[in-house]
């Protein structure tokens, strides 16, 4: 490969891999089985574009399964929410040279719900955060955060350099956190991920959760882990008796005495809650997003829904994966979504749509209100001013204007 | 030898634990608060966007930015390829503690990276202040104190 066998775009992709490996001290590399990857025009502009097109000329393809993370367009809404047109086209011609590399342009942040499930120790290489801490915590897969140009890579070589999270001496438990909190909403997993992440900002940092009065649903895993890596930068956890690697708690750490031990109660959560203000502007936006919805989220949100409309004045969306949102349709959700005034996505992320800046501008939106705590973290860079509230009350601040906080 | 050059010279060398890139020299972006170049950063002037960030509304073009952590995303790998090819990104970036997406980026965009320092470099090094970074050494060093006391841009 290092030679140009393969031809120079494998080559330049080896090289990456193994600077990067260099960086951490790898030892060697581990093939992987599946990759995902994010790309699309909003995140990596026109260079990065060039830097596709030209690894698609030199006769680049993927070796393993690789698909797409969420991107920035739904063409069927380019008109509506009056994206960029030339962006739209760059968009399309993104997608049309991943697929001349076999990619899989999939274009969902949730594969691991609805694409691919990895097994116990299985070797991947996913990109988006969210991917990852799932992949690690809830089905004991091995990847690290891959960025973009380095899932890519691995699509093309079928391996990566072995550091950080395919090793079983980062996979042991950091830290210890009780959770005495109730947890019955989406929301409540989130503001867990919040309190948890913005204490501990370390990659390397692994929580261990003990007390879980249920057990969890994917979509409260899902909102946890997404969470802790937006907040914490963190790609793993454990929850004993729960999750695959931590039977016990003494499995959990794996020898590690745990640096700090801490406790989220009802009282915590409330104080996440109570730590956002409105500043006196208009509560006209309500999103879904962040990561895209389950069929089961958008099943919730048909029943919460049904017989109302969203307030006069004010948008609701929702994102979600081209294969949820088909058998949303088929199921009636969708359209009882839609009726109530909301839109719903398809293939992107809300914090990635192309324009998004201009838009809230054009649409005077200040405040955004969502059930995902990511979201409400990694809007901040476009101005937005976030409000983390549970799913129920989104609906209702979505339909009246008003928070009843 | 005056006495401010002595103590110049005094300043230590910090010792960063891991590195990637060409040695390179710069005004040095000190920063108290974690980095992301998508929750934080205007990529299309170079600005720290984000309401409330500790260097809200500096510009991270040709700095050497030191800050203690990295936080999130994934899109930082190309985020740096991006602001490189627009002409805005800084000449390093020295992280505390980083993840791998900064790595992969940084790399890739060919933009000079560190993790870990032997000493902390708050209170040593002021935004302003000229620094060296040398990835095969392993090193940040004190070149000389910035001429006047930095204020933030509005």
């Amino acid at each position: 490969m290092l030679r140009g066998d393969q031809g120079r775009a494998v080559q330049e992709a080896l090289q990456l891999q193994l600077e990067v490996g260099r960086f951490f001290g790898a030892q060697c590399f581990v093939a992987v089985s599946n990759v995902h990857m994010m790309g699309d025009i909003e995140v990596m502009g026109d260079s990065g574009k060039s830097f596709l097109e030209r690894a698609a000329a030199l006769g680049g393809k993927c070796v393993r399964p690789t698909t797409t993370n969420a991107r920035c367009i739904d063409f069927a809404y380019v008109g509506r929410l009056q994206q960029d047109p030339d962006e739209a086209r760059k968009e399309q011609e993104l997608i049309a040279c991943l697929r001349r590399m076999d990619v899989i342009t999939a274009d969902t942040c949730i594969n691991y719900q609805t694409l691919y499930q990895p097994h116990l120790g299985e070797h991947v290489a996913w990109g988006d955060t969210g991917t990852v801490i799932y992949a690690n915590s809830v089905y004991g897969a091995r990847s690290n955060f891959e960025a973009g140009p380095a899932a890519l890579a691995a699509g093309l070589t079928g391996r990566v350099p072995a550091y950080g999270f395919h090793l079983d001496a980062h996979r042991r438990g950091s830290f210890q956190v009780n959770l005495k909190a109730d947890l019955n909403d989406l929301a409540d997993w989130g503001a867990v991920g919040k309190i948890v992440g913005s204490a501990h900002q370390d990659y390397y940092a692994v929580p261990v959760f003990t007390g879980v009065k249920r057990s969890p649903t994917a979509d409260e895993l899902k909102q946890l882990g997404a969470s802790l890596a937006s907040y914490g930068s963190m790609g793993m956890f454990h929850m004993v008796g729960v999750t695959p690697e931590a039977p016990t708690l003494k499995a959990a750490f794996g020898g590690n005495k745990p640096a700090a031990i801490m406790t989220v109660t009802n009282r915590d959560l409330e104080r996440v809650y109570e730590s956002y203000d409105t500043q006196n502007n208009p509560l006209n936006l309500v999103v879904f997003s962040g990561p895209q919805q389950s069929l089961f989220e958008l099943k919730t949100l048909a029943d919460l829904l049904r017989g109302r409309t969203v307030h006069a004045g004010s948008q609701l969306f929702v994102t979600t994966s081209n294969g949820v949102k088909s058998a949303a349709r088929e199921l009636g959700y969708l359209q009882t979504i839609e009726q109530a005034g909301a839109t719903v996505l398809e293939g992107v992320c809300f914090y990635i749509l192309q324009n998004l800046p201009q838009m809230r501008v054009r649409e005077g939106w200040s405040n955004l209100v969502t059930n995902s705590a990511k979201l409400a973290n990694i809007i901040g860079a476009h101005k937005f001013n976030t409000i983390l509230r549970r799913t129920a009350a989104c609906i209702d601040i979505a339909c009246t204007g008003r928070d009843a906080r | 030898m005056n006495a401010a050059t002595r103590a110049v010279r005094q300043l230590r060398t910090i010792r960063v634990t891991r590195a990637f890139g060409a040695v390179v020299e710069g005004e040095a972006l000190v920063s108290t608060e974690g980095f992301s170049p998508r929750y934080d950063l205007d990529r299309w002037s170079g600005l720290i966007s984000r309401p409330g960030h500790a260097l809200e509304g500096h510009n991270i073009k040709d700095k050497i930015l030191i800050t203690p952590s990295a936080k999130g995303g994934i899109a930082a790998g190309w985020a740096f390829y991006d602001i490189q090819h627009k002409g805005l990104a800084p000449k390093a970036f020295v992280f505390g503690v980083t993840n791998p997406v900064m790595v992969q980026g940084a790399v890739f965009a060919g933009i000079t990276i560190t993790e870990g320092w032997s000493a902390s470099p708050y209170g040593q090094i002021r935004t302003g202040d000229i620094v060296r970074v040398d990835p095969k050494n392993k090193t940040l060093t004190l070149i000389r104190r910035g001429v006047s006391a930095p204020s933030v841009p509005r």
